[in-house]
């Protein structure tokens, strides 16, 4: 299998504060693959960076064999890469379909004229791109809540919302981060089901930055570990677990 | 009825369609403006001058000043909207003033301060009202399309919106240059209808008046904003009785609007069936829930 994303000695400096130091990972085409560390070691900047929010200091990031160093954030979304946030970035006052259907719009692109005199193409395919975040949202959970404003949705279902969002995109690559920050074990549990349901059924492959440990071992078969903005270990979650580098950097070091 | 009645009533369409293009750039694309009157000034003068000295016809002269407000709006889009912030809102300050002195001042084509008269009176009601329907439509049509969802993506989180796969920077150019036209053509019917023009009927007063029925009227709604213009016009025309006072009252129902309904008139509603039946669906909601209460 070929790696769809590959980071090559990738550093970010923010004024003297080294963020991501010569960090270097393949994910091969299909894999679930975890990003783990402890706060503040860099994992949402390795995002940013892969998405263009942030252009790297040095390195290079392939996606596909493809280089995307200088890429802006919305070419890189046509590349076929989508993202969820940390600290969610839903559009709070529309509704939730609203959320989802201004994401599925981009495959359903029509011209000016036709959206301000409601001729041509408007009405095919404002059609089916309401009928694809319907059942996106079906998908979800979320179909019965279709006209509710977003902000006003419990948290977890947020986090759904969000991720409906990005598939709507229809990504190739989906980057998750944080997907279950501030969700009780039962709420994680159906969250480990959909992730692993929709990398089946959608030919995915996935990103997951996670602090819930035992979901990361339990989901993804390929985990990076960072901390200080470097990788310390790489590998199947039995190695992580039993890496002394992650151990230093969850518990700290023996006196 | 009576001319004056009818003036009103063509003087409000005008308004209106400058309103349905700044509700459109400050209400569904978040960026605040201070200069589009001067967007109204080109679109007046170039009306005023293609119809007076070159004999075209008003309907066409029309549509010219409000593509060459459109044009002007996009050129000084492209490198003020490139920035996310107030940049625009400032230049948009010394844009409008910037507007208006070179038409006081490029004397051989304007004719300066003192104005410029014997415009035909083309804006009969049956124009400014066709003009407001069509426009009006075709406003409606675009916020409820893959547009207006875009337009409002990019003024609720830009970051999201990009990553969504917007160009929120061309989004925001095009907001502009549609608002553009929208305020040139409602200058240029003003032209037509006042048959005379002057700079000083498009000063800072004029751009924050048009701000100003907008945030009033819900910032994100377009029938908001028709019914903020149409309040706020019939207050200036009501009272002009009582002159200089009517201002006193223009000025305390705003307070009152941003006090009691700090959101707007509609908020980010639009006046439809549906929402009439919403807001008695919550009064009754509201007063069953009292009951229960007791």
């Amino acid at each position: 299998m070929a790696a769809i994303l590959e980071l090559k000695d990738v550093n970010k400096a923010f004024g003297g504060v080294q963020a991501v130091k010569d960090m270097s990972f393949k994910i091969e085409t299909g894999e679930l693959a975890g990003l783990i560390g402890p706060n503040g070691a860099g994992k949402t900047t390795i995002f940013n960076l892969i998405t263009g929010v942030y252009n790297v200091t040095s390195g290079d990031m392939e996606y596909k064999g493809r280089n995307i160093n200088k890429l802006k954030t919305y070419q890189v979304v046509s590349l076929g890469i989508a993202r969820t946030f940390q600290n969610l970035r839903l559009f709070a006052a529309s509704s939730v379909l609203d959320n989802v259907m201004t994401a599925a719009q981009q495959h359903y692109k029509y011209s000016f004229f036709e959206a301000i005199s409601h001729f041509g193409r408007w009405k095919k395919l404002e059609r089916l791109t309401r009928g694809e975040s319907m059942d996106l949202l079906e998908r979800v959970g979320l179909a019965d809540r279709a006209e509710q404003a977003a902000g006003t949705l419990p948290y977890g279902l947020q986090r759904r919302l969000e991720i409906a969002r990005a598939l709507s995109l229809k990504p190739e690559l989906l980057l998750l981060d944080e997907p279950a920050a501030g969700m009780n074990a039962d709420e994680v549990d159906q969250l480990n089901e959909l992730i692993t349901s929709i990398h089946r059924d959608f030919n995915l492959t996935i990103l997951l930055i996670e602090h819930h440990m035992d979901m990361v071992m339990e989901i993804c078969p390929h985990i990076v570990c960072m901390n200080f903005g470097a990788k310390i270990a790489e590998g199947s979650p039995d190695e992580i677990q039993n890496h002394p580098e992650v151990l230093k950097a969850y518990l700290g070091e023996e006196e | 009825m009576d001319g004056y009645v009818l003036g009103i009533i063509n003087l409000l369409a005008i308004n209106c369609i400058a309103a349905l293009g700044v509700s459109l750039f400050t209400g569904f694309t978040g960026v605040f403006t201070l200069g589009h009157a001067g967007y109204m000034a080109i679109g007046a003068y170039t009306a005023a001058i293609l119809t007076v000295e070159h004999g075209v016809h008003f309907i066409p002269a029309i549509i010219a000043g409000g593509l060459l407000a459109m044009i002007l709006a996009y050129l000084i889009g492209l490198p003020t909207l490139k920035l996310v912030g107030d940049y625009y809102t400032i230049a948009s300050l010394g844009l409008g003033e910037a507007i208006r002195l070179v038409i006081e001042n490029w004397q051989s084509l304007t004719r300066g301060a003192r104005g410029y008269p014997g415009i035909d009176n083309y804006t009969t009601l049956p124009v400014s009202l066709g003009f407001l329907l069509v426009m009006g439509i075709g406003m409606f049509f675009l916020v409820n399309s893959s547009y207006g969802r875009a337009f409002k993506a990019c003024r609720d989180d830009y970051v999201a919106a990009s990553l969504l796969g917007f160009n929120t920077a061309r989004y925001r150019v095009l907001s502009l240059a549609i608002s553009g036209f929208y305020c040139g053509v409602s200058g240029a019917l003003l032209a037509g209808f006042m048959s005379f023009v002057q700079p000083v009927m498009f000063d800072m007063a004029k751009s924050t008046e048009l701000v100003s029925v907008v945030v009033f009227g819900g910032l994100g709604s377009m029938s908001g904003c028709l019914i903020g213009t149409t309040i706020l016009t019939l207050i200036t025309e009501l009272f002009r009785p009582i002159s200089q006072y009517r201002m006193l009252i223009y000025g305390l129902v705003l307070v009152l609007v941003m006090v009691l309904r700090p959101e707007g008139i509609m908020g980010t509603n639009e006046l439809s069936l549906r929402y009439i039946k919403s807001i008695f669906r919550r009064r009754k909601k509201m007063s069953a829930t009292e009951e229960g209460a007791r």
